[in-house]
């Protein structure tokens, strides 16, 4: 199985439904442990994103992929916006000028992507942050590259959600959240739900 | 919930456009939303800040002759975006270069970090400096360092007036290290505020209680301590900022040279009996005025108990978290030079003195 352009674009509509729908759960979290607003800047960016994707569906993979980073890195603000902007942009430099993906491509985008987050934000596994769920899901995708699409994205997505849940018991060490010590313990960080929420979005419009 | 908006989604293009309408004196852009002086005077060094909004009078009332240039205001307690730091820092600068004075939250750090790097694309001399001053934050190796509070306002005030004075891009920035190292400030909350979106308090406290380490946002402070009277609170403060060690934390500045970001180690300053401050006794957004003088009256007996000379003081509404009710006390060692700084006119929406 091939992922196209088509899916791609799905995928970008899939997460701004998904994130319009989840936006009150994602601020919830955000207000155990944050300032109450991640809900609302995730959904005002891929609104934005949403709005932005007519113009772009002549164009190859990689600029829909860089685009969608600029709008996000002009809409969201906060600590998100640079992160999520890095993800894309970083994540579109191997797909430029592509129509299609085959596994290996699609998980080399996704590994640029989290090395883009991880160079603007500095954060490592088990810091409680974005990172520890796209961690999860490369891994993951790294053992499955001799499998089909849909088992390697499954077991993705099992992982990812490992991982977003394994944020429950660590202390923040990046962000807002690590300024409540060890009062962050116990509350499921925010980020690392979005970034799941992404990658769902991804698999379910490949998939489906 | 009961708030003077309209809906919420307008509420600070709204705030913005009131502004545009009060001071003529400023320029207001608001796609993408900034602030900047009319009367662009140069060259001279451009200073711009920025931030989430809700911290009013901060950063857009502080726009105008002898302090900002320019301001960035983000969403509600949210960062603004490299777009709105890049338009600002072209319509400011005069061919100096540009400081941008940073407040210490990864959001605010990232974003600013961006827009330098856009600007030295363009050719422009570009620096981001940080206040961190927030001393309720212990450590910088497992969180995301010191907060940056209200020694913001103060810095703005003496970094403006030392570009009005022709300062270099690189003399303002050893100058605006010098007043992060020296900057300390406490914060309590009596109650949380409300972010207009989420339509209810951060967190809920007890007749009796206060969160004690606040920052200018909705999340808690460090500690949820027992509410006694004005004096023991004070005092508690008061011994939060005398007891704080130095603060050591790593630091990343551009290279305008190399176009890259280098790592150099800050220190904070001691503050000891002898030296001479500036006090800020801040209303972190609904604290009636009569109790800011009752903290000052505490803090300006306990200081000179330490043998510690109050030079100046600003007692007001300055940095505030929207409608919390608390304060926050802010300390700033100054030398002659800083103080002539502070001193000279400043002709701004929330400060004005000298003019």
């Amino acid at each position: 199985m091939i992922v196209t352009k088509n899916h791609i674009v799905q995928w970008l509509l899939k997460a701004a439904d998904l994130f319009e729908e989840q936006q009150d759960f994602l601020t919830d979290l955000d207000r155990e442990i944050g300032d109450a607003d991640h809900g609302l800047n995730m959904n005002r960016g891929f609104r934005k994103v949403k709005d932005k994707l007519p113009s772009v569906a002549d164009a190859d993979i990689g600029n829909i992929l860089k685009t969608t980073g600029m709008t996000l890195l002009s809409s969201i603000g906060g600590a998100s916006g640079p992160l999520n902007s890095s993800f894309f942009i970083r994540g579109a430099t191997s797909v430029m000028a592509k129509e299609q993906l085959n596994l290996e491509e699609l998980t080399q985008m996704l590994q640029n992507g989290l090395e883009g987050i991880v160079q603007r934000g500095k954060a490592e596994s088990g810091d409680k942050t974005m990172v520890d769920t796209w961690f999860g899901i490369i891994n993951s995708l790294a053992k499955h590259q001799q499998s089909t699409m849909q088992v390697a994205l499954d077991a993705a997505l099992v992982e990812a959600n490992l991982a977003m849940k394994s944020t429950i018991p660590m202390q923040a060490r990046k962000g807002r959240a690590s300024y409540l010590g060890e009062r962050s313990i116990g509350h499921q960080d925010p980020g690392a739900t979005s970034a799941f929420l992404l990658f769902s979005a991804l698999r379910d419009s490949i998939l489906e | 919930m009961k708030k003077i908006i309209n809906h919420v989604d307008n509420v600070v293009k709204e705030l913005l456009e009131g502004v545009a309408i009060a001071h003529p004196a400023l320029q207001v852009n608001l796609d993408p939303m900034y602030i900047v002086r009319r009367d662009k005077k140069g060259p001279k060094v451009a200073l711009i800040s920025g931030g989430g909004s809700g911290h009013e009078p901060m950063h857009g009332g502080f726009v105008g002759m002898g302090m900002l240039d320019g301001a960035c205001p983000g969403q509600m307690f949210t960062s603004p975006t490299p777009d709105q730091m890049y338009e600002c820092a072209k319509q400011a600068d005069s061919g100096e270069g540009v400081l941008f004075l940073v407040k210490n939250y990864t959001g605010d750090i990232l974003n600013f970090d961006i827009a330098v790097e856009l600007l030295h694309a363009d050719g422009i001399k570009v620096q981001a400096s940080i206040i961190d001053d927030d001393v309720a934050v212990k450590d910088s190796l497992y969180t995301a360092g010191r907060r940056g509070v209200a020694t913001t306002v103060l810095a703005e005030k003496i970094l403006g007036a030392a570009t009005e004075e022709g300062y270099s891009l690189d003399k303002i920035s050893q100058l605006a290290k010098r007043v992060a190292n020296r900057g300390r400030s406490i914060g309590v909350a009596l109650s949380a505020c409300t972010v207009p979106a989420a339509g209810k308090p951060s967190f809920e406290l007890k007749d009796n209680e206060i969160e004690f380490g606040v920052g200018i946002h909705g999340e808690p402070g460090i500690e949820r301590r027992t509410f006694i009277d004005g004096d023991s609170m004070t005092t508690e403060m008061v011994s939060e900022l005398l007891d704080n060690k130095p603060y050591q934390r790593t630091v990343h500045q551009w290279d305008n040279e190399l176009g890259q970001w280098n790592d150099d180690t800050w220190t904070s300053e001691a503050l000891e009996s002898g030296d001479k401050v500036i006090v800020l006794i801040n209303n972190l957004g609904s604290t009636p005025q009569s109790e800011l003088y009752v903290v000052y009256r505490k803090v300006a007996e306990l200081l000179g108990k330490q043998g510690i000379t109050i030079e100046r003081n600003l007692i007001g509404t300055y940095c505030t978290a929207l409608d919390m009710q608390g304060v926050s006390i802010t300390l700033l060692k100054v030398d002659d030079e800083m103080l002539s700084l502070y001193d000279m006119p400043v002709n701004t929406p929330a400060l004005r003195w000298g003019c």
